[in-house]
């Protein structure tokens, strides 16, 4: 039906043959599998007090946007972004590929608008000490703002960085709507190259968890983690969800049009499904989940379950409800080692499956209170689910290439 | 009309119902009466002090309300209003059940200067920064603020009012945000996944940071008196584009189920293209050949050449190099023909609706289509001499109208344009 964008037989199956990850764990898929590994936690509880989030680990933006005049016309969360897909892109073994890059089609989840927070504090500064003229605010916004950090905050402006950056002139479509809108750029890119509208998308997301402009709008809602980190499902008496930075972007490709340029997959992406839980009553969500899990394409392998859960309530225990009748598939949360990265939790999710299946290996469960158990053997089959903080679920099926 | 599929063998798509607001009014009637007629819906803005900028007028629409206001809110309304003209319209499902997915273009959703100034007052002392703002934001004071400013809320309530399936989704390709809905349902109907789709474009942000944003980009006009003749596409004094409020509704049908309800068929949506320009975050790519690819895409996948179409709904924003570059790529796709075919620019009368303009004048050229009438380019007393179009200036024209191409350009190097016809091709 409508919301459902599984491959149909005389489809193509549609590959993830690229992988950029750039997170609070570090850049590149070795360093995210080598923390994983170790269950290693980047998190920072003091610098945006009393909340916690999981900071970028630094990278050098230069080797992926080697401009710097390009680099300075961006805010960090474009940046992150700019750089995850150029990372995808030379994971794909296309980066500077014209005549891929010409005609490939990119999907971007994106927020936006990071603040300049001392143009923000200035005029409210001085609106309490009494400026009150009918023009104050024109005023000081026409005297204050740099010209180009509206083109800094707009949200289709990450895939417009990305396309200036690497040279991208197939088409660009940005969705908006916080974690599902990450959900639903991979369910159209996936739609459309398996009907053949496509062959290759550049799919993904990039979020600046480090930024107290967003804290405050969280915080309106109560959402925010503070004082001391926890694992997400061990927040139940201390709900929220930490920020984190990370950019995941993925190269999904037909699979003709990957063998004929001989690139390996990673694994395929064989379904993405999304809904609108009302999430009036308690269970509505979790049976929303329930009812995408139906949709999934029958699974019959060696299965486990990535998941975005954010450690907010009630949506945490909500989907903690789904998983409990699901509990023979190893289970991972993505929001306790990388924090909550909104938009790009899904694709990161993906990522991760992807990763996982290409490596052999779900990895170490990083959990206190026993939701996460161990996994023997190589998984074939990984469900990436992703239910927002307040509206909006989703969920994927990765599988091994056979 | 008998052909269920296209030439490629996809269905074909019709639009069965459509709800328009601008600044000129409310509703398709009034709207286009008053467009055809040459009015102007810009006006000195009233809705927050002026002192201070450089462009005072916008197209405001200022007969709605909502409260607390807030852009995201009246883009909210103004969603509501439209898409409860078009689904009357269509006749389509049942209340508050329509049996489709939801594609809303729809502006960046932020928080605004009116909610920050609260929080500001909430501090209590003269020196502020985020920490005391992060300080006092919780506990629930201003937990309507969480959900009214969150970039999937305005999608979210009108997919629970109108009972879209499925997950709606909300998109932004700048300018050509509008066309991109619209797209997106078509291509969700030729996939085969849904008979319907509502297709949704709003855009209510006039307020004062918006207008300097703009404004430090030098992209709007600042021919402030009388606000009427601001908006000037295609003429020599241009200087600049007009902000405006408005939004359009769609809904989108295959041909068949259309016809198996008995549905009025409004119009058929032949043809989408979209093509990126990386050329620069605000400027088009010199050589014109992202939006002359996007033309041609367009052309291509409806099906049809150059010589078939009869109209162009240009962007025509009235900034000097949009309509240039218009001017030069639309030559060299159609040729000769760029001289010949009628063009206007409904930015004349209405300005800029950012978000909503690809579907604003998409219903727009389905009203062309339906009343064989040409809406005028007003404010078009001395043209550019270099900009050869066929403008159909001051006032409106009939015309034989069989099909139309609408563009949108925007920035990010969004490019989309739409065909629409009377008839499947």
């Amino acid at each position: 039906m409508t919301e459902n964008s599984a491959t149909k037989p005389g489809q193509t199956e549609v590959w993830i043959t690229g992988i950029g990850l750039a997170t609070s764990l570090g850049e590149g898929l070795d360093a995210n599998w080598a923390a994983l590994q170790e269950r290693r936690i980047n998190v920072d509880e003091k610098g945006f007090a009393p909340c916690v989030v999981h900071p970028l680990m630094p990278v050098s933006f230069d080797g992926q946007i080697p401009k710097k005049g390009d680099q300075r016309q961006m805010e960090a969360w474009q940046r992150i972004g700019t750089y995850a897909a150029g990372l995808a892109l030379d994971s794909a073994g296309i980066k500077g590929n014209k005549d891929i890059l010409a005609k490939i089609d990119m999907v971007v989840a994106a927020g936006g608008g990071e603040r300049d927070l001392n143009v923000d504090s200035g005029v409210l500064t001085a609106e309490a000490k009494g400026a009150n003229a009918p023009g104050f605010l024109n005023e000081r916004l026409m005297s204050d703002l740099r010209p180009t950090l509206f083109l800094a905050q707009l949200s289709n402006l990450l895939a417009g960085n990305i396309a200036i950056v690497h040279g991208l002139g197939g088409t660009s479509r940005t969705f908006m709507g916080e974690e599902v809108a990450g959900a639903d750029a991979a369910r159209i890119a996936l739609a459309r190259i398996a009907s053949g509208e496509s062959d290759i998308a550049l799919v993904g997301g990039s979020h600046n968890g480090e930024r107290k402009d967003l804290l405050v709008l969280y915080e309106f809602g109560d959402f925010n983690l503070k004082d001391k980190f926890a694992p997400v499902w061990a927040r139940k008496d201390h709900a929220g969800f930490a920020l984190g930075s990370a950019g995941a972007f993925l190269v999904l490709e037909s699979k003709a049009h990957a063998e004929a340029r001989g690139a390996k997959p990673y694994a395929k992406l064989t379904s993405v499904v999304a809904d609108l839980a009302k999430r009036k009553q308690p269970g509505d969500m979790a049976a929303t989940l329930e009812k995408l899990w139906a949709k999934l394409p029958r699974r019959e392998g060696k299965g486990a379950i990535i998941s975005g859960a954010t450690g907010a309530e009630p949506a945490t225990s909500e989907e903690r409800s789904f998983l409990k009748g699901h509990a023979d598939f190893p289970v991972r949360a993505t929001g306790t080692m990388f924090g909550h990265t909104m938009e790009t939790q899904f694709p990161l999710g993906i990522a991760l499956a992807a990763l996982s299946i290409s490596r052999g290996a779900l990895f170490p469960p990083n959990d206190s209170t026993g939701t996460e158990i161990d996994m023997q053997g190589a998984p074939t089959q990984i469900v990436v689910v992703g239910a927002g903080h307040w509206r909006g679920e989703g969920m994927a099926l990765v599988e091994a290439v056979r | 009309m008998t052909a269920p599929r296209d030439k490629f063998g996809r269905p074909v798509v019709v639009v069965t119902g459509m709800g328009i607001m601008t600044s000129l009014g409310t509703g398709k009637a009034d709207n286009w009466s008053k467009l055809v007629a040459g009015e102007s819906g810009i006006r000195t803005i009233t809705r927050f002090p002026i002192d201070g900028l450089k462009t005072t007028m916008a197209g405001t629409v200022d007969f709605v309300s909502v409260d607390p206001f807030s852009s995201t809110a009246l883009s909210e309304r103004m969603a509501e209003i439209v898409t409860e003209e078009a689904l009357e319209q269509a006749g389509i499902g049942a209340n508050g059940d329509f049996p489709g997915p939801l594609f809303l273009a729809v502006a960046p959703v932020e928080v605004e200067w009116p909610q920050r100034l609260e929080l500001g007052h909430a501090v209590g002392k003269p020196d502020i920064n985020y920490d005391d703002l992060l300080r006092i934001s919780g506990g629930g004071k201003f937990g309507a603020y969480h959900h009214r400013f969150m970039f999937g809320s305005v999608a979210a309530y009108l997919a629970e009012t109108f009972g879209t399936k499925g997950s709606p989704i909300s998109l932004s390709t700048a300018c050509a945000s509008g066309a991109t809905s619209i797209q997106l349902g078509v291509e969700a109907i030729r996939r085969g996944e849904t008979d319907a789709a509502l297709c949704v474009a709003t855009d209510g942000t006039v307020n004062p940071e918006a207008l300097v944003r703009f404004s430090l980009l030098s992209a709007l006009s600042t021919q402030n008196d009388p606000p009427q003749a601001a908006s000037r596409p295609f003429s020599k004094n241009r200087d600049g584009f007009v902000m405006a409020e408005g939004a359009g509704a769609l809904v989108l049908e295959s041909y068949e189920a259309a016809t198996a309800r008995g549905a009025k068929i409004l119009g058929v949506l032949a043809g989408c293209g979209e093509l990126t320009d990386s050329f620069h975050r605000t400027r088009s790519s010199p050589d014109g050949k992202p939006i002359i690819g996007c033309m041609n895409k367009t052309l291509a996948d409806a099906g049809m050449e150059p010589g078939q179409i009869d109209h162009i709904n240009a962007h025509g924003t009235a900034t000097p190099e949009n309509d240039k570059m218009e001017f030069n790529t639309t030559s060299a796709v159609f040729g000769e023909l760029a001289q010949k075919i009628p063009v206007t620019s409904n930015k004349s009368m209405v300005g800029h609706t950012i978000s909503a303009a690809g579907a604003v004048e998409a219903i727009f050229s389905l009203l062309t289509l339906e009343h064989q009438r040409i809406p005028p380019t007003i404010n078009y007393d001395n043209p550019d001499p270099t900009i050869l179009f066929n403008v159909v200036g001051n006032k409106a024209r009939d015309a034989r109208v069989t099909a139309v191409m609408s563009n949108s350009f925007g920035f990010g190097g969004q490019n989309a344009s739409l065909i629409l016809t009377r008839e499947p091709a």
